[in-house]
This record gives C-alpha cells, sequence and structure tokens, in this order.
C-alpha cells in the first residue's frame, strides 16, 4: 500500500511542458529519489507536490485523499513537510526558535492564551521548546541552539531546515538537495539522518544531486529529464540503464559502476 | 547578555521605572501632558509593532482605527446612553470586526500595494467622520465626555489633577499594552508571525495559515489604535477626525520605524521622540519642520532597523 502517490503530474510554464506526465509511488519509510540534470523539473515537481505550485495535470494522492492542489498549510496538516534548495530559513529568529516554529501544527492555541501568557500558552511553547532541543541535538545543532540562525554555516542551515521539517512529525519529508553546499563529513551526517528517519516509518522523497549519496541511500529512483519521467527502479539498475547514461549520469555512473565493480 | 537583559521583565520594568520616576523631574504641570500624548500614540505604536514588526505587513491606514475608538467615546454615551469606559470597548470591537473585514481582502496584497490599500481605507474614515456633520459635528469635531475615573479616585483618597490622572492613566495602559505585546512574541501565535515575516513559503510547510495570521495581527494591532484614539478623545474631551487623518497615519508608522519597529520599547522610544522633538525643535521657528525631516531621515540612513535596535547592536557590537 503506498503512501504517496503521484500520477501524471504535469505544469505548463508559458507554453513550456515544465513537467509532464510524472508519475511513481512512495511506500512508508521507503527513500525515493528524484534525479536528473538542471532544468530537468525537479524541483517544479517538489513545488507541484508541496502546493507551491498548482499542477495543470494530474493527481497527487496521500493515504487515499486527494491533495492536489491542497495548499501547503493544509498539506502541513496531513504529515507532509519539505525543506528547499534555496534555504527558506527565518532570518532574525535564533536557531532554536526556527525549530521551536517548525512545531506551529503542536501548539497553536487561542491568540487570547497568547497574548495574556496563560498556563496553557506558556506549557505549548514549553513543550514545543524541549521538543525543538531534542531535534535540534539529533542533527548537531543542539550547541548552536542560541545563535541567530543567519550567523550558521550553509550546511548547517541545511540541517536546521530538516530539523525544522522533522518538529512536524511528518509522514511524507521532502528533501530538495539536502547535501548541496555541505563538505563529505556533512553529507554523510545526513546521509545517517535521513536513513534513521526512514526507518521510523517517514517517506523520504529526495533530490540530490550528490550521485553517491543517492545511489547509497535511495530505495528506489526517478529520473526525469526534460520534465518527463525516462526511467525508474533499484539504483543498480538506474545506474546501468543505458537511456539514464546517456541523458544524465554520464561519467558519474561508469566511476560509480567501477567502484561497486 | 545584552539579550539577556532586553527580555520581557527587562523592558517592562524599564517603562514602568520611566513612567514613575519621570514625574519627579517635571518642571511644570505641563509635562504630564506631554507625557500622557506619548504614551497614547506609544500605545498605538505598541500595536503597530505586532503588525509591522512582528508580521512584516504594513498600515497606513491605522488613524482609521483611532478614530473609530476616539468617536466611539464621544457618540456611544450621548446615542445609546453607555458609560465613556464601554463606550471605549464597544469601539474596540467595532475595530475589531472592521479590521477583520476589510483585512480579508487588503491583506492578500503585499508592499506597496498594500500600503495604498490601507491608505485608503484610513481616508475613507476620516472622510466620513468629516462628512457625517450631523452626527460627528463634521471637521468642526465633538465634545467627548468626562470618563469619571478621577472623582471615583477622589472619593477613595486618591486626589489628582487632570493632567497627573491622564499621565498615570495612559501609562498604566501603555504598560499593559506592552505586556500584551511581549507575551505575544514568545508565545505560538508570535512565533508564526515572525515566520511568516521571515518566510511566507516556509511559514506555510510548517503549517502556518499565513493569511489567518496576517488577519489576527491586523485585528489587534486595529484594538490598540482604538484604544489610543479612546484615551486621546477622553483626555482631551474633544475630537475631530483629524484623530483619523492621513498624517496621524503617517505619524504611527514613522515612530514605529524610527524608533525600531522589531522592538515594542524602540517603538514607544519612537512615539516618545517624536512627540516631543517638535516641541523642542520650535527653537529653529521656521524650520521646525524641515529639522523634523532632517532628523527623521538622518535616522533611517544611519540606523536603518530605527533608533533601539541600532544602538543596541553597537553596544553588542562593542562588547564581543
Amino acid at each position: 500500500m503506498s503512501l504517496l502517490q503521484i500520477e501524471g503530474l504535469g505544469i505548463d510554464f508559458g507554453g513550456l511542458r515544465a513537467v509532464n506526465d510524472v508519475g511513481f509511488s512512495l511506500k512508508p519509510g521507503e527513500i525515493v529519489s528524484v534525479i536528473g540534470p538542471n532544468g530537468a523539473g525537479k524541483t517544479t515537481l517538489f513545488n507541484m507536490i508541496s502546493g507551491v505550485y498548482a499542477p495543470a495535470r494530474g493527481r497527487v494522492v496521500l493515504n487515499g485523499e486527494d491533495i492536489t492542489r491542497m495548499p501547503p498549510h493544509m498539506l502541513a496538516r496531513r504529515g507532509l513537510s519539505r525543506t528547499f534548495q534555496n534555504l527558506q530559513i527565518f532570518q532574525s529568529m535564533t536557531v532554536l526558535e526556527n525549530a521551536v516554529a517548525g512545531h506551529h501544527l503542536h501548539e497553536r492555541g487561542s491568540v487570547f492564551a497568547d497574548l495574556f501568557s496563560l498556563p496553557a500558552a506558556r506549557r505549548r511553547s514549553k513543550a514545543s521548546e524541549d521538543s525543538a532541543r531534542a531535534l535540534l541535538d539529533r542533527v548537531g545543532l543542539g550547541r548552536a541552539a542560541e545563535q541567530e540562525a543567519s550567523s550558521l554555516s550553509y550546511g548547517a542551515l541545511k540541517r536546521l531546515e530538516i530539523a525544522r521539517a522533522l518538529a512536524l512529525k511528518p509522514r511524507v519529508l521532502l528533501l530538495d538537495e539536502p547535501a548541496a553546499g555541505c563538505n563529505a563529513v556533512e553529507t554523510e551526517e545526513i546521509d545517517h539522518l535521513i536513513a534513521q528517519v526512514a526507518a521510523e516509518g517517514v517517506s523520504i522523497l529526495l533530490v540530490e544531486h550528490d550521485m553517491k549519496m543517492v545511489m547509497r541511500i535511495s530505495n528506489h529512483i526517478v529520473v526525469l529529464d526534460h520534465g518527463e519521467k525516462i526511467a525508474e527502479g533499484e539504483p543498480a539498475a538506474i545506474a546501468r540503464n543505458p537511456r539514464v547514461i546517456e541523458a544524465y549520469l554520464g561519467a558519474q555512473a561508469t566511476e560509480a559502476q567501477n567502484a561497486d565493480g | 547578555m545584552i539579550m539577556r537583559l532586553s527580555s520581557k521583565a527587562t523592558t517592562l520594568l524599564i517603562l514602568a521605572a520611566v513612567i514613575a520616576i519621570a514625574p519627579f523631574f517635571f518642571p511644570s504641570s505641563y509635562y504630564f501632558r506631554v507625557g500622557s500624548l506619548i504614551f497614547v500614540n506609544g500605545l498605538a505604536v505598541t500595536g503597530l509593532v505586532i503588525l509591522i514588526g512582528y508580521a512584516g505587513q504594513i498600515s497606513l491606514g491605522h488613524a482609521g482605527f483611532a478614530g473609530i475608538g476616539a468617536y466611539a467615546c464621544a457618540l456611544a454615551p450621548i446615542h445609546l446612553g453607555l458609560h465613556p469606559a464601554l463606550a471605549a470597548i464597544l469601539g474596540a470591537l467595532l475595530s475589531a470586526a472592521i479590521a477583520f473585514l476589510v483585512g480579508r481582502p487588503i491583506l492578500r496584497l503585499k508592499g506597496y500595494y498594500l500600503a495604498v490599500a490601507s491608505l485608503g481605507f484610513g481616508i475613507l474614515v476620516s472622510m466620513v467622520l468629516s462628512n457625517e456633520a450631523q452626527l460627528t459635528g463634521g471637521p468642526d469635531g465633538m465634545a467627548v465626555p468626562e470618563l469619571g475615573l478621577r472623582a471615583v479616585l477622589k472619593a477613595v483618597g486618591i486626589d489628582l489633577s487632570n493632567t497627573e490622572f491622564w499621565y498615570a492613566f495612559s501609562g498604566l495602559a501603555l504598560v499593559l499594552g506592552a505586556w500584551l505585546a511581549l507575551n505575544l512574541y514568545h508565545s505560538p501565535t508570535g512565533r508564526a508571525l515572525r515566520a511568516l515575516h521571515g518566510s511566507e513559503v516556509a511559514a506555510r510547510t510548517v503549517g502556518v495559515d499565513v493569511a489567518h495570521y496576517k488577519l489576527v495581527a491586523f485585528v489587534i494591532s486595529a484594538i490598540y489604535a482604538s484604544v489610543s484614539g479612546s484615551l486621546l478623545a477622553l483626555q482631551n474631551k474633544f475630537i475631530t477626525p483629524d484623530v483619523a487623518g492621513f498624517m496621524h497615519s503617517i505619524e504611527m508608522v514613522t515612530m514605529a520605524v524610527l524608533g525600531g519597529a522589531g522592538s515594542v520599547l524602540g517603538a514607544i522610544l519612537g512615539a516618545a521622540i517624536l512627540t516631543t522633538l517638535p516641541q523642542v525643535l520650535t527653537v529653529f521657528q521656521e524650520y521646525e519642520q524641515l529639522m523634523l525631516g532632517l532628523v527623521m531621515m538622518l535616522v533611517m540612513i544611519f540606523m536603518r532597523e530605527g533608533l533601539l535596535p541600532s544602538v543596541a547592536h553597537r553596544i553588542r557590537g562593542r562588547g564581543e
């Protein structure tokens, strides 16, 4: 039984078919990667699934419910969360506040209680702060909790975004290039984190350029080129697929194969 | 360390201490009057901190809500027989309801578009107040009944002059308003507001209903402006449509931005400066307005975050 199902999704930008007829599905706890050359439509696909763009064609089904064109905050309530390729951090908040803000759905309550700082409001804040601290420890940012978010390195901000997305306690997590701009050590940390989260039953949809990482952690790979799905399958099969090699992998794939052999 | 010092309790303590201690240095009772004007303006500006500083939305029409609050205190006692205090509450409820109705469509707009739409709302309110002359006395204004609290205090042995009473009463209102705004800052609602200010798209993905929270900030700030207008009307015992005018809206935003729209204390400082500066600058006589404009430009050029946050940054920077 698939948790997230994408059926024939498509969108046009000014007559250009940016994404066309893309479909695949995710099972609980599965890691599916979407790969393809720059401009293949990976982020556009993400934006359609996460409600940022309204798809012109096709359906997105989450746990049996049609969630196509649902606004992002409604998707969040249904357990779908994401990170962004070009970071979307809450500037002028501390690292901790960013992580706490991710708990919005769990901590929101009456505005009246918040204005008067009633015990109920303080309890909600305290609970999300405790949870946020635990999440920051988990992504290795526990010590940076009180710093301004803008003072963090790029790699650390990537991890902060993941912590913020996890705060939602999502069932499906969309990660848009989580390892971009990270060094080898950081990439490995993110790699572990993703595997861990998936092991807890969260389905992960990943866009990533680091092929070694994709091959290592994916259960399933979907390949896009010019907005269309040209292949999908297990990592080993994708690495051998001649269409994929031609469209995208090229030298990288041969390298990975040689390394495997 | 400075961050610790600028926490909620400290801000309130500083504010309350300044309000309580300042009268000991007043050379004449006129300064009580200036003080209460600062507090009334400070209250409206604190509301704008929630809208501008927390939620990152602009309004150039909030004097409209001050007008509603002010005229509620003038009209409701005459026509509905309400006590002026209840009239102020009615004004606040009415402002909240109107903010809710007006905010829904205009908060979809961003930046300049929102500024112009809110400007239109303010102008609309002041036009209605000017034109409904049978009801409001038109541009000549109308009398506002006495609040009556001073007489009650006198009966229990607290004998304050009129200016002293309004200094204390609006000072108290400002501390209360600041307390609420600071509570909100550190609350789930405040975080949602600051999140959508930081990145609307990211706020949505963590589940923040952006349209709803913008409206929450708009309504709360409208209530602040309304109460501020009511207090102004009650202490002046007279009100004209200028309270809802374009200039008053601009003044409010200028006070907030000049002092530092992100900080409650900063915005109140802005209110204090822009309320007193015109009086101080009278030494420049006909160049008064010119000097005022110059000061505002210089602050914005050299202290973009506003006076208080910029100074705090500089002190912190030196400390490290």
